[in-house]
């Protein structure tokens, strides 16, 4: 009812002719191609133990982000995002093209909500030691807040800051709410271009895994994974997810659009489904997986699926089951490689998909179970599953020109 | 008969359904009455000690309880009730069975100081660190707040409590969420996606650390004393808004739809137009460019001239900068006209419901149509000599009003302007 299922009469081809990767691998799509063809994972088990988080791989914020001024109006998640968004338009060769930039339009799946640590602590801390007169805690959140890390906690300003440092002045639209938010960005964004409301769309999310406060978060619902690193389909008596730090940003564009200027598309995006499952009894969730795969359009060229499935219990269970009805569809889940990057593992896996059909390849399985397979020859078809930790379940279709 | 298609071939969008919450109290009779006598629902602050604070007063809703309290729960209790509301009003879908997706607006959703505290008080030593709470969150005994502060999870409940299709989408463009979450279901129908969308705003969030933020930044009003006369839209002696909390919901489908069921048309969002300010983080282009061509574009999609609009629904925050750049970008767009055309800001009295204002403001935009009266903005005693705007000034004024333009303008250069009008053009 409100998904892209398939073009419609009238409606345009929708391509993927930009992706900017900033992860745990490396920056850039070489880099991560290679980090994937070599079966390499950056996993931090030390750090933030007993937590294990996968960490971003350091990179020159200056080549995107060059006044130290912006720089600093951020926090490490808007950074990424704004670097990835800057690799993304490098690759579809807009950067800084005015025309072009001042049209397009942005929808952007962002958490937010950076925490000042030490602030935190530090009045927990003074409150535990008896500090309790009623305006405390006033008095220290007036004297111990930066004023701009507000503006680093607002979800819509990792759009903010991308259009300021890229020089965006089209549409802009934040979605929240884990990691569908991430599906819901790029089926709007389709949904959008496909119906002529507009041209070309950044589309994208960031996440820092960094973060003691968003392990709390997480800890709540005992989501984290501990101790030890394996690949979320060697995690079923030992869940969770591990935190990976990722931007991931693409540029979407009608057929005729990007013809008109010349650029090429590392694929097309052919679908984006969504819902919310109830997930109240076990296999609610891989129903739901069902009817959204039944909505993409057919698939009859050789097909894989590169998932976002997290590793925590039951949703990977749920999806799991979804895989084995579709086992011909050689499988590669992304938060091993990466970690969950939350609202930015869709998109994640968008670009990936179409990394690989650009490649001619899908990249190697790396996994001790046996549920991801090897490929052999090019993908012409990839889905893309995200299914969240906690809710929401997002599909997309991703093809060959 | 009305053509079910507009000017540009695309579904007519009406509004048949409309709930709204403010400090000014609950549903549309209640604060349209007290919107036209001009009252305030700005009050000091009793919800938690002010000691400390340099703003003390803002316009909290605190008739409504939610338990356990955090500022989402209250989003999501206000967000709960002017749904309903805006259901029983356009009779729409079966109970617990919305036929259509959900946009909502919603504040971004943070674990607040109340939990932190009991995470502190748990951990049971005098220095705490984030390792200490980290230890101490698992197991189990904390998971309701996983639950409660997920992004998504205001929109899922709604989802499921009104059984709207889908898959929800939960919004932030700051200030202009509200309009935004119209935007996206005007657009899906228009898409011929569906028949009927639910539109959703809400913001619950004065506490403690959100007004610290806001103060910070030096956006709040201090005239606190007395805290009704705070919000001074347009007035000289303005110094920035007070924050607010609220709720809208709008019921939106297509003319043919409503019109098949024999719904009651309240209204047309003729118009959408977003246009991203990419100058500064808190601040608009000195030039008012990105304002102006988010109005024009909004003229532009409702397929009408400036000469067409008889009353603006200001953003009209009280901020120093918004109302004398509104004033600015307003005239740009309609020349003299700008001058003619009365505006209101019903952030006077009600304060400013951040991510619920577009939704707000829409709804009595709609309601001024309704009733051929225009609210007033109130506090509106030392007019800012610079701002030539007709300032529908501390008493309502009865109006031919046939299309009212309302704005919203956020931080992080987000600008929405929407076009509602009483019947399609």
């Amino acid at each position: 009812m409100t998904d892209t299922p398939a073009l419609k009469p009238g409606q345009t081809e929708v391509w993927i002719t930009g992706i900017g990767l900033a992860t745990s691998l490396g920056e850039g799509l070489d880099a991560n191609w290679a980090a994937l063809s070599e079966k390499r994972i950056n996993v931090d088990e030390k750090g933030f133990a007993p937590y294990i988080v996968h960490p971003l791989m350091p990179v020159s914020f200056d080549s995107q982000i060059p006044k130290k001024g912006d720089q600093r109006q951020m926090e490490a998640w808007q950074r990424i995002g704004t670097y990835a968004a800057g690799l993304a338009l490098d690759s579809a060769g807009i950067k800084g093209n005015k025309d072009i930039l001042s049209k397009i339009d942005m929808v952007v799946a962002a958490g937010g909500g950076e925490r000042d640590i030490n602030v935190d602590s530090g009045i927990l801390t003074a409150e535990a030691k008896g500090a309790n007169a009623p305006g405390f805690l006033n008095e220290r959140l007036m004297s111990d807040l930066r004023p701009t890390l507000f503006l680093a906690q607002l979800s819509n300003l990792l759009a903010g800051n991308i259009a300021i440092v890229h020089g965006l002045g089209g549409t802009s639209r934040t979605f929240m709410g884990e990691e569908v938010a991430g599906a819901d960005a790029a089926r709007i964004a389709l949904a959008r271009i496909a119906s002529g409301e507009s041209d070309i769309a950044l589309v994208g999310g960031s996440y820092n895994g960094e973060r003691k406060d968003l392990l709390v978060l997480y800890e709540f619902g005992d989501f984290n994974l501990k101790d030890k690193f394996a690949p979320v389909w060697a995690r079923k008596d030992h869940p969770g997810f591990a935190l990976g730090s990722a931007g991931a940003f693409l540029v979407l564009e009608s057929k005729a659009h990007a013809e008109a200027r010349g650029a090429k598309p590392f694929a097309k995006l052919s679908s984006v489904v969504a819902d919310l499952a109830k997930r109240k009894q076990p296999g609610d969730m891989t129903a739901t997986l069902e009817k959204l795969w039944a909505k993409l359009p057919r698939r009859e060229g050789k097909g894989a699926i590169i998932t976002g499935a997290t590793g925590a219990e039951p949703a990977t269970s749920d999806e799991r089951d979804f895989l084995k009805n579709h086992a011909d569809f050689p499988v590669r889940s992304t938060g091993t490689v990466f970690g969950h990057a939350m609202e930015t593992q869709f998109p994640l896996g968008i670009a990936l998909a179409a990394l690989s059909i650009s490649r001619g390849a899908l990249f190697p399985p790396n996994d001790s179970t046996g549920t991801e397979i090897e490929m052999q020859g090019a993908p012409t078809q990839i889905v893309v599953v995200g299914a969240g930790h906690w809710r929401g379940e997002g599909m997309a279709l991703v093809e060959a020109v | 008969m009305t053509a079910p298609r507009d000017k540009l071939g695309r579904p007519v969008v009406v509004v048949t359904g409309m709930g709204i919450m403010t400090s000014l109290g609950a549903g549309k009779s209640d604060n349209w009455a007290k919107l036209v006598a001009g009252e305030s629902g700005i009050r000091t602050i009793t919800r938690f000690p002010i000691d400390g604070l340099k703003t003390t007063m803002a316009g909290t809703v605190d008739f409504v309880s939610a338990d356990p309290f955090s500022s989402t729960a209250l989003s999501e209790r206000m967000a709960e009730l002017v749904t309903q509301e805006a259901l029983e009003q356009a009779g729409i879908g079966a109970k617990a069975d919305f036929p259509g997706p959900l946009f909502l607006a919603v504040a971004p959703v943070e674990v607040e100081w109340p939990q932190r505290r009991e995470l502190g008080r748990a951990v049971g030593q005098q220095d705490i660190t984030y390792d200490d709470l980290l230890r101490i969150s698992g197991g189990g005994k904390f998971s309701a707040y996983h639950h409660r502060f997920m992004f998504g999870s205001v929109a899922a409940y709604l989802a499921e409590t009104f059984g709207t299709k889908g898959s929800p989408i939960s919004l932030s463009t700051a200030c202009a969420s509200g309009a935004t979450s119209i935007q996206l279901g005007v657009e899906a129908i228009r898409r011929g996606e569906t028949d009927a969308a639910l539109c959703v705003a809400t913001d619950g969030t004065v506490n403690p650390e959100a007004l610290v933020r806001f103060s910070l930044l030096s956006a709040l009003s201090t005239q606190n004393d007395p805290p009704q006369a705070a919000s001074r839209p347009f007035s000289k002696n303005r110094d920035g808004f007070v924050m607010a909390e609220g709720a809208g919901a709008l019921v939106l489908e297509s003319y043919e739809a409503a019109t098949a069921r024999g719904a009651k048309i309240l209204g047309v969002i003729a118009g959408c137009g977003e246009l991203t300010d990419s100058f500064h983080r808190t601040r608009s282009s000195p030039d008012g460019k990105p304002i102006i061509g988010c109005m024009n574009k909004t003229l532009a999609d409702a397929g009408m001239t400036p000469d067409q609009i008889d009353h603006i629904n200001a953003h009209g925050t009280a901020t120093p900068e918004n109302d004398k750049m509104e004033f600015n970008t307003t005239s740009a767009v309609f020349g003299e006209l700008a001058q003619k055309i009365p505006v209101t800001s019903n952030k006077s009295m009600v304060g400013h419901t951040i991510s619920a204002a577009g939704a707000v403001e829409a709804i009595f935009s709609l309601l001024t149509l309704e009733h051929q009266r225009i609210p007033p903005t109130i506090n509106y005693d030392n007019p800012d000599p610079t701002i030539l705007f007709d300032v529908v000034g501390n008493k309502a004024r009865d109006a031919r009003v046939t299309a009212v333009m309302s704005n919203s303008f956020g931080f992080g250069g987000q600008n929405a302007s929407l076009i509602l009008t009483r019947e399609p053009a």
